[in-house]
């Protein structure tokens, strides 16, 4: 099997890793060699709400244009770390860096609930992805091919209100596209979707990122599907990053095959013995 | 009235012409039965005039010019003192919807003075203004007041906090952020506050009139009360009746036309 899996890495290890990333190089190679993605480093990253220690030190490198899935139980602290990154929420202590400067328009993230505005029209609410160059010339245009991009492109005119819950978040993932994000975000964006919807949802995810090469993270309960789209399955578990398992399976990747199913489930023995103790 | 209520309501203007006329039934059937009952002495003129009788009093009073000078001002009064009153409460909801400061500093004293019934005013209004124009104005200035400016605060705070988030990360001003989320978002809340306030308008306009004023269509009734011709006492009050449920038609107009996208307002 060529899955490596890693679990409680110390930090020095984990270090030299993110120097190192050999996996990541592994999966790069398949994509287009120009990748838009930016890497992340975080380092000695803390966060409390009051009491409730929530993140009690994340030392993490993902390099530019990596998937990355991040699990664990409710609670644990997976939207914390995303509004970290993404920037919504302060830092206590530590650090989180990108390889270049960066501008809003570069991180992006998209969150369970698609939050479009329900008073405009469907294009309209993809062109609010534009941030600053909303009012650019090319708006509309870069708006549809957005849109086209998510397969919505004949629902341009209409409402939010008359859409399925799938085509919403589509319209949401649209948005989040329109600027052309180095890193996109999500937070259980599919958690709201029946199965099938999920499934088409999970290949649209994978097509655009392997298309547009930005830099993924994913907080998903869903194991299935963190491996079935990830590079690496990140499993957070008392504040830490508990597990830290390398994904290697070739994309495109068979659903439900022995091997996806055997990472499947040593992850989720994981997060079941990290229950078992609480 | 709840929101829901009010909005889910304007469905019936989508229903077929067939039902938009049963609503008229009931109506009309009463005006018939009231005729019969005139007519037939059941019910003394006295009491109650025929609706031909009060059809031939509007007709006189329509031919004199009366009828048509006293509606007017009693729609210029309307108008202007809703105007005022409203825009007045909308801005003390928008500064206090948005703004900490100007809600820590206004709207105690407001919620105090709300509690105060504005036609309890009327003795010391008339004091300070006597039966002149701007006492009507203050009056309904200060009643179309209170429902604009608690529905525009109620609106503004009730904004989903989510959408409001998704506006700041992709980058939206804070005039961007008014006018693309918080706005729109207050506005069904805004529009139950203008039918309230309409209500209100006519109903602070009607008591004015009669107690004091020297025109209009209270002053109408007030004249012909002492002359007992009761046919223009009637007349006075459908009218009232009559540009009430105007004014109440024009707001859901209005409020169809910019609430399209709401659910309640969409063909099915
Ligand atoms: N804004 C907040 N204020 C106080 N506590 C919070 C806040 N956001 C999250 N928490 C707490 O932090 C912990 C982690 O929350 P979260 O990151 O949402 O978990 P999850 O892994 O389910 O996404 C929870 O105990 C939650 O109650
Ligand atoms: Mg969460």
């Amino acid at each position: 099997m060529q899955t490596a899996l890693r679990t409680s890495l110390p930090e020095t290890e984990l270090a030299s890793r993110a120097n190192f990333a050999p996996h990541a190089r592994v999966v790069r190679e398949e994509r287009p060699a120009q990748t838009i993605g930016l890497p992340l480093s975080i380092s000695g990253l803390r966060k409390s709400f009051g009491d409730n220690e929530v993140l009690r030190g994340i030392d993490l490198h993902i390099p530019a244009g990596q998937f990355v899935a991040i699990v664990g139980k409710s609670g644990c602290g997976k939207s914390t770390l995303l509004r970290l990154i993404a920037g919504l929420d302060k830092i206590d202590s530590g650090s989180i860096s990108f390889g270049d400067e960066v501008r809003t328009e570069d991180i992006r993230v998209m969150f369970q609930e698609p939050r479009l505005l329900p008073w405009a029209r469907v294009l309209s609410n993809v062109e609010v992805g534009l941030g600053r160059d909303r009012a650019s010339k090319d708006a509309h245009a870069r708006a549809e091919k957005a849109l086209t991009e998510v397969g919505l492109a004949d629902k341009r005119d209409q409402w939010p209100s008359v859409l399925s819950g799938g085509q919403k978040q589509r319209v949401a993932l649209g948005r989040a596209l329109v600027s052309r994000p180095r890193v996109l975000a999500f937070d259980e964006p599919l958690g709201a979707l029946d199965a099938l919807t999920r499934i088409s949802m999970q290949r649209l995810l994978e097509r655009v990122w392997r298309d547009q090469g930005f830099t993924a993270i994913l907080v998903t309960h869903d194991v299935a599907e963190a491996v079935a789209l990830a590079d690496r399955v990140l499993v957070i578990d008392e504040g830490r990053i508990a597990h830290d398992v390398v994904v290697n399976t070739a994309r495109p990747r068979e659903r439900g095959s022995a091997e996806l199913a055997a990472l499947e489930g040593s992850i989720l023995s994981h997060l079941l013995s990290a229950d078992d103790r609480t | 009235m709840s929101l829901i209520d009010s909005i889910s309501f304007p469905r019936s203007f989508r229903l077929p012409r067939v039902d938009g006329l049963i609503q008229w039934i009931v109506p009309l059937a009463i005006i018939a039965i009231w005729q019969v009952a005139s007519v037939t002495g059941f019910v003394p003129t006295r009491v109650l005039p025929a609706p031909s009788d009060v059809a031939l009093a509007g007709w006189k009073l329509l031919l004199s010019g009366e009828l048509v000078r006293n509606i007017w001002v009693s729609f210029w009064r309307a108008s202007i003192g809703f105007l005022i009153g409203g825009s007045v409460g909308f801005a003390f909801g928008l500064a206090n919807g948005l703004s900490q400061l100007s809600a820590k500093l206004t709207d105690t004293t407001l919620q105090m003075v709300r509690n105060v019934p504005h036609l309890a005013l009327i003795p010391l209004v008339i004091l300070w203004f006597g039966i002149d124009e701007s006492a009507k104005l203050f009056l309904v200035a200060l009643g179309v007041f209170f429902p604009i400016y608690l529905n525009t605060l109620h609106g503004i705070r009730t904004v989903d906090p989510q959408l409001i988030e998704m506006g700041r990360i992709y980058g939206m001003t804070d005039s961007e952020l008014f006018r693309r989320v918080i706005f729109p978002g207050a506005l069904p809340s805004i529009f139950v506050g203008i039918r309230f306030a309409l209500g209100i308008m006519w109903l602070t306009l009607i008591v004015a009139e009669t107690i004091a004023a020297s025109s209009g269509l209270g002053y109408m009734a007030m004249q012909a009360r002492e002359f007992m011709l009761i046919d223009v006492v009637v007349l006075s009050i459908l009218i009232y009746a009559l540009l009430g449920k105007l004014a109440d038609s024009a707001s859901r107009v209005l409020e169809r036309a910019t609430l399209s996208w709401h659910p309640a307002f969409q063909k099915r």
